[in-house]
């Protein structure tokens, strides 16, 4: 029998065709079908630039079933601000039908964490009523994997090359989740769809909230991660459970640890499956990948002790292979 | 600031109108219009009041902040309906701008220079988008050196962005023009949006008496706003900025360029249509004491007062010299234009711009491009620009630009092609000389 | 034409004259790229086959498709859209492994 989250989500209608032009084991994909069906009302949904517009709709051709809107690469939270804001000035007016109908915006790390921030942060200030999801894969893959501030520590990108002088991206990557706490907006979570009955509840309370909820999704990358298609959300749980992606809450302002997993797995298990960290393994960067399990490490605990007694009762699977069933 | 100020009514009513009389149906909205005195801001905010548009994303820059600022008071105390976004950028702001017009609200908001440049990467999206929204920009010269003065570089640049481009002359034309723009940029033959310039200062913080008409004939003239393609319908989804492949882009361009040349014909029924009701009409120039000129300056804007305060000084001692005021850059009226000036023996095109390494400045590109068919024919056309940076245009400066013209009628090669107005030092002795533009191209 | 793939790959007497587009470049559609195939991106690869004797109607499979190819038919998930499937295996992954009911194969058997 199906988990009944699922059974609700599948009577939904599918809000992204097939068709679109993702790669083939793209977990964008994967995360607007779980964030879309999670909500019974109608969504617009906005479109940073990015792998996923250019994907899902050049023109005459488009994958969304529902109302969508581009506007450009650093804009996306502004241009669903203003969508929003069209929608409660026309209701009040009564020039539209007193329907709901909920806005999301979709933007990857790029057009999230670096040249959408300004935007999106004065979306969260202004209090729009709108759910934000990054859809964070780590780099700039649309124009062929180049770092951005998401990308992690020793990752291999076509503009933080790993060479004989250097071993990846020198700097640690920004945590975005926290510079969206900080605005004190109502919802703000971290998920994976690795986990799906973790993002698509997470999504549903996002939608259910008044005013702005940001949701930070890790969204693997066969082609950036250079990792296999069928390893995708095994990824995307592998973070989870070596602690790198710890999957949290905070609404109004209370902090939950969603997902504690049984045994927390060494990083290493996480690099190894991806080819952007390939140099870690081939030549003496033990030092690096040292730095990168202390930093988990260390992140780890501050959520741990941010939970403190409230972590949650339930535990995850050891085996992520073996998860949920 | 003799520019703004409306001279003698007896003469010739509030400048950029025609001198017609004024019709009978008029007579309603007399009883019931206000005259008052407003700055151009002030008037922009007033005409927003009235037409109450559903959202005005804005972010204050000088010159143009009060609109912002008195848009938030009207709907802090009840006087408008409209959705204030008060965002953290230009660049926002019309991103708001483009959203909003997508879920089909009617948009307006208001910058200047710096603010307009942040706006420019969706300048062009709202306008391939065929998003209709008004913007007032508050024209001031761009950075660097920074300044803050009135110029037209800001709105030179976005010439091309595909946004209908208004100028205005006083603030009455500026109330007058940010309710057509709405009427314009919304006709379905149209679809584009509109930009309402005001020089920065000259207009936009010189008061001047104007007739504020009634709040809801105004709301009857502009009517309400209504488009098919809305993202808000859930049963019929719609998508709005597309990748489009080389296969289509062009023929949306087409679609674009059709919006704007059929604009020539609705900026003049909707001119027409305004002055039945408030009796100042407007067409797409503003045309003074050419019948007969043999002389002309071509300017927009606000100095336009000024030249043409020198034309009747010299009307008056015998010298056949006009005024032609271009009050839309974009669309561009060339045929219109160039039956103003076919007859005429010489030509100054007056920008408040320049284009640096260009032909001249935008403007001028524009007109002598437009008259090249009739070189047997066309005046002598040179470039005057001006007040860059605020600085201000005397009439001792235009009446030197009209004998300048006389001695180039008189067949006086050494006239500058283009010159700097009020520059200090001598220009460079090659820059553009009359000289440079006969010699056959090929030969040194 | 070169158009980075995303030709529309027809004459252009098969295409609209601008007069016939929406202004703007709004598409007034929805979800009219299930015409466009993606399956032919499986290649030679792999090629997932669904037991549905073994399936326990988890519906994982069908919420970790990135290309929603799972048919679903009064919520119980009934075959795979081959038409769309580009063969990245997620679901024989997302299949609990104690069910198994999705086995990745050599698409070369089916030529």
């Amino acid at each position: 029998m199906p988990n009944p989250e699922l059974l609700l989500a599948s009577k939904h209608s599918e809000p992204m065709a097939s068709g679109h032009s993702l790669c083939a084991g793209c977990a964008a994909g994967v995360i607007v079908r779980q964030v879309i069906m999670s909500v019974e009302d109608p969504v617009v949904v906005a479109n940073a630039t990015g792998c996923l517009e250019v994907c899902t709709g050049v023109y005459p051709v488009t994958s969304w079933n529902v109302s969508w809107i581009h506007n450009a690469f650093a804009n996306v939270a502004a241009t669903l601000s203003g969508v929003e804001s069209a929608y409660r000035a026309l209701r009040k007016r009564g020039e539209i039908p007193a329907r709901e109908i909920k806005f999301v915006a979709f933007g990857g790390d790029g057009g999230t964490y670096d040249i959408g921030l300004q935007s999106l942060s004065g979306v969260m200030e202004r209090g729009h009523d709108l759910v934000y999801v990054c859809y964070d894969n780590g780099a700039y893959m649309n124009t062929g994997v180049q770092r951005s501030s998401a990308t992690p520590l020793g990752a291999n990108t076509s503009t933080s090359p790993a060479g004989n002088l250097t071993s990846g991206k020198a700097e640690l990557r920004k945590d975005m989740t926290a510079i969206a706490e900080a605005h004190g907006i109502p919802y703000v979570a971290q998920s994976s769809p690795g986990y799906y009955m973790d993002l698509m509840h997470k999504a549903r309370r996002a939608f259910q909230t008044k005013g702005p909820a940001f949701l930070n999704v890790l969204s693997p990358c066969p082609l950036g991660w250079a990792s296999e298609p069928t390893d995708s959300l095994v990824l995307a749980r592998l973070a989870v459970d070596t602690c790198m992606w710890p999957l949290f809450e905070i609404a109004k302002g209370q902090f939950s640890l969603t997902y504690l997993p049984l045994e927390k797995k060494p990083v290493v298990e996480w690099l190894k499956l991806q080819g952007r960290f390939r140099h870690l393994f081939q030549s003496d960067h033990q030092n690096l990948i040292d730095q990168i399990q202390s930093g988990v490490d260390q992140n780890w605990q501050k959520i741990l002790e941010r939970a403190g007694s409230a972590v949650p009762s339930f535990a995850g699977p050891a085996d992520s292979d073996r998860w949920g069933y | 600031m003799t520019a703004s100020r409306r001279r003698s009514k007896t003469k010739n009513e509030v400048r950029g109108m025609s001198t017609q009389s004024v019709p009978q149906d008029r007579a309603d909205s007399d009883r019931s219009r206000k005259e008052v005195v407003l700055s151009g801001n002030m008037a922009v905010a007033h005409a927003l009041r009235q037409v109450d548009p559903h959202v005005f994303p804005g972010y204050p820059i000088t010159p143009s902040t009060k609109i912002m600022e008195m848009v938030a008071s009207f709907i802090a105390n009840g006087e408008m309906q409209c959705e204030l976004v008060a965002v953290e950028s230009e660049h926002s702001a019309l991103s708001v701008a483009v959203g909003a017009a997508a879920a089909g609200a009617r948009v307006a908001s208001a910058t200047s220079s710096q603010g307009l440049a942040f706006m420019w990467e969706m300048l062009y999206i709202a306008a391939g988008s065929q998003l209709p929204m008004v913007l007032a920009v508050g024209n001031r010269a761009l950075s660097a050196p920074i300044n803050g003065f009135s110029d037209h570089g800001e709105a030179m640049g976005a010439r091309d962005s595909g946004w209908l481009q208004f100028h205005s002359e006083s603030v009455q034309e500026t109330y007058d023009n940010i309710v057509q723009a709405f009427r314009i940029g919304e006709d379905r033959r149209v679809r584009l949006p509109v930009m309402v310039c005001l020089d920065g200062f000259v207009l936009t913080h010189t008061s001047e008496n104007i007739f504020l008409e009634n709040d809801e004939a105004i709301r009857n003239f502009v009517r309400p706003y209504r488009t098919e393609y809305t993202l808000l319908n859930p049963d019929r989804p719609v998508s709005y900025g597309l990748g489009d492949p080389p296969e289509f882009y062009m023929e949306h361009k087409m679609r674009q360029q059709a919006g704007m040349e059929r604009a020539l014909q609705v900026i003049e029924e909707v001119g027409a249509e305004f002055g039945r009701c408030f009796g100042r009409h407007y067409g797409l120039l503003d045309p003074y004491r050419m019948e007969d000129a043999e002389v002309a300056i071509v300017i927009l804007g606000s100095e336009a007062g000024r030249v043409k305060n020198v034309v009747d000084e010299l009307r008056a001692s015998g010298k056949k010299a006009g005024v032609l005021r271009i009050r839309f850059v974009r669309p561009f009226p060339d045929e219109q234009i160039v039956k103003h000036l076919l007859p005429l023996r010489a030509v100054a095109v007056m920008d408040r711009s320049y284009a640096p390494g260009a032909v001249g400045a935008p403007v001028f590109q524009e007109i002598r491009s437009s008259l090249y068919e009739y070189r047997g024919g066309a005046p002598h056309v040179i470039n005057r620009i001006y007040g860059l940076g605020g600085r201000e245009l005397r009439a001792a400066d235009v009446r030197t630009i009209f004998s300048e013209l006389d001695s180039l009628r008189a067949g006086n090669e050494s006239v500058p092609a283009i010159r700097l107005v009020g520059l200090r030092g001598e220009p460079l002795p090659n820059w553009r000389d009359q000289q440079a533009f006969k010699m056959p191209v090929g030969q040194s | 034409m070169s158009s980075g793939g995303f030709s529309t790959e027809k004459p252009d007497a098969e295409l609209p004259p601008w007069q016939e587009m929406l202004p703007g470049s709004v598409l007034d559609q929805a979800g009219n790229s299930v015409h466009r195939k993606t399956g032919f991106w499986r290649g030679g690869g792999r090629r997932p086959l669904l037991d549905l004797k073994l399936c326990v109607q988890c519906l994982h499979c069908w919420i970790s498709c990135p290309d929603a190819c799972f048919i679903l038919s009064d919520g119980k998930v009934i075959g795979i859209d081959y038409d769309h499937c580009k063969g990245c295996g997620i679901c024989s992954r997302e299949c609990p492994p104690m069910v198994n009911a999705i086995v990745l194969i050599d698409e070369g058997r089916f030529r």
